[in-house]
């Protein structure tokens, strides 16, 4: 009974910070309460940017902690917890396009020369694309073992997050080595269990 | 449906807002009686603006003080108006008090935009000294009030352009810096001026901080032409209030053909130099930022063009973009500080 909770309460809560910023965003287009300060399209593109980089990382954590504390249950919330950082790149990149660039594609030129951890970013979300769109399971069974080497790319899409996040830091540390951390023993951890038979023993699943 | 509800704003601060409204209406008039019908035409769609309730739109509950020195609200609340033209005013809509006040960087108090308002609401100034040394005849550490009384605060209305390309257009009450410095009786050997912010880790969490890139206190610096220049302020307060925490209490410093950072906050030191004093920004990364920190359109941030800037507030279907302008549209003034200089190279 708990069991089957979890799944829809772990739905719920990678939906609140979406569904704060969609209303807030709705109150600032009929005039209610300004809830996003005096520069919103920047607001918005730090939040729905800081949620896709956890959401990424939460699930790069799921395999790690599925064998160091067996609990092969994580994995039923992988897929959607992957889905989510896709949705919140997708709404990242959504701000960008229409708050800040406002649709003038005159200036995208400009801006990704004179700002290139967008064309990081950019590279990011096209990666993890075909990621999302081959999620569901006919997919995965139709691709078989390529599925498992397609979707290492998360890989790829999490360094270049970071890389994105230390671009533009300026007066803070505190993201670049935080989320950079977080990557860096993720992607580390994967490496060491594939080649450390030490790191081997600590595995529930070998 | 959506019910617009006003925030409540403490009673200390309805006095200030009362004789700011009636200020700007008689401002406002006199200025349309003055230039007459082509002028008011001019005038109107910023003045419409700069009056009312909208000023105060998201201000804070209460100015972020431990206490506010009588003698010194006093001073702000008996400031000389601006004059009505030329560079010491302008007729840009002001940014909200709610938005001058709550959008900041000082990264002593946090590194989010509204983390200053956040963390500094029991800021203490009281007492506060400031130690004037170097090239000079009369150094010495000096009360708030020593620094402060001989001056008579007026209103400048300057654009602040942050180099983070987001600008806002604020009425500071302040006083000329070159005022102040002659006081001190800088020699011959006096080439520049170098300030210091408070350093109290009990007080600005951000020093605590181990994340932090700046190495503490912040420090700044001016030629000495251009600090004499009668642009450069020491301010005092804004929108006719003594300056609440976040925006650099008691005593900060304005130049406002710079970028904003060169305006230093919360002065604890000034020093007169003969070599070119460190300056924080610098320090961390001088490919980016540089002693001069003239603002610049044409010459980019390593990271981002300066070409253009966003007004605050922006709102979701305005970006609020605008050219930024040479020396922030001050260049009459002050271009000829740097006659011969390549801009280019001494960012």
């Amino acid at each position: 009974m708990l069991k089957n909770l979890i799944k829809p309460v772990i739905f719920i809560l990678c939906l609140l910070p979406a569904a704060y910023l969609i209303y807030a965003v709705y109150l600032a287009f009929n005039g209610g309460e300004n809830l996003l300060g005096p520069d919103p399209a920047q607001y918005l593109s730090l939040e729905t940017g800081e949620w896709a980089i956890r959401l990424l990382i939460a699930s790069l954590a799921i395999s790690p902690l599925r064998y160091l504390f067996n609990l092969p249950s994580l994995f039923r919330f992988r897929r959607m917890i992957g889905l989510y950082a896709y949705f919140y790149v997708c709404l990242h990149l959504l701000v960008f396009l229409w708050f800040l660039l406002g649709w003038q594609w005159g200036n995208i030129g400009i801006e990704i020369a004179e700002r290139p951890f967008i064309t990081i970013g950019f590279v990011a979300f096209l990666l993890l694309t075909p990621l999302a769109a081959t999620s569901f399971n006919a997919a995965q069974r139709k691709l078989g073992r390529n599925w498992k080497k397609l979707h290492r790319l998360t890989y790829a899409v999490s360094i270049l997050a970071v890389l994105h996040v230390i671009w533009i830091v300026r007066s803070s540390y505190f993201d670049a080595v935080l989320y950079g951390g977080l990557v860096l023993v993720l992607l580390g951890y994967r490496l060491l269990r594939k080649y450390s038979p030490f790191v081997q023993q600590f595995s529930f699943i070998k | 449906m959506i019910i617009k509800t006003r925030k409540e704003i403490p009673s200390s601060e309805i006095t200030p807002e009362a004789v700011y409204k009636d200020r700007r209406k008689f401002l406002k008039t006199s200025a349309n009686v003055a230039l007459g019908a082509a002028g008011a035409s001019l005038i109107a769609p910023a003045a419409s603006a700069q009056t009312g309730d909208a000023l105060f739109a998201r201000a804070p509950a209460g100015i972020n003080l431990a206490s506010k020195p009588d003698w010194l609200v006093e001073k702000a609340a008996n400031r000389t108006d601006a004059p009505a033209t030329g560079p010491y005013n302008t007729d840009e809509e002001l940014t909200p008090f709610g938005d001058v006040t709550t959008y900041n960087n000082f990264y002593e108090f946090g590194t989010g935009k509204s983390d200053p308002a956040n963390n500094a609401r029991d800021f203490n100034i009281e007492p506060w000294t400031v130690a004037v040394d170097g090239e000079c005849g009369k150094p010495g550490n000096y009360t708030l009030e020593d620094i402060l009384k001989p001056h008579t605060f007026e209103e400048r209305i300057y654009r602040l352009r942050c180099v983070e390309a987001w600008s806002m257009v604020i009425p500071w009450v302040g006083f000329s810096l070159g005022d102040l410095l002659k006081r001190f009786d800088p020699n011959g050997n006096a080439n520049y001026v170098a300030f210091e912010t408070l350093r109290d880790r009990e007080q600005m969490p951000g020093q605590r901080s181990s994340f932090a890139t700046i190495d503490w206190p912040y420090q700044e610096g001016l030629r000495m032409d251009e600090a004499m220049h009668p642009l450069t302020i020491m301010a005092t307060g804004l929108y006719d209030d003594i300056l609440p925490a976040q925006n650099g209490a008691p005593l900060r410093l304005i130049v406002p053909w710079k970028y904003g950072f060169k305006s230093i906050k919360s002065i604890v030191r000034i020093s007169f130099t003969r070599t070119m004093p460190n300056n924080t920004w610098n320090d961390l990364q001088p490919s980016e930022y540089g002693f001069y920190a003239n603002v610049n359109p044409q010459v980019s941030h390593p990271r981002w063009s300066q070409a253009s800037e966003r007004r605050l507030p922006t709102s979701l279907f305005m970006p609020n973009r605008i050219d930024t302008q040479m020396f922030n549209g001050y260049a009459d003034e002050v271009a000829s500080l740097y006659t011969g200089m390549d801009l280019r190279r001494n960012y």
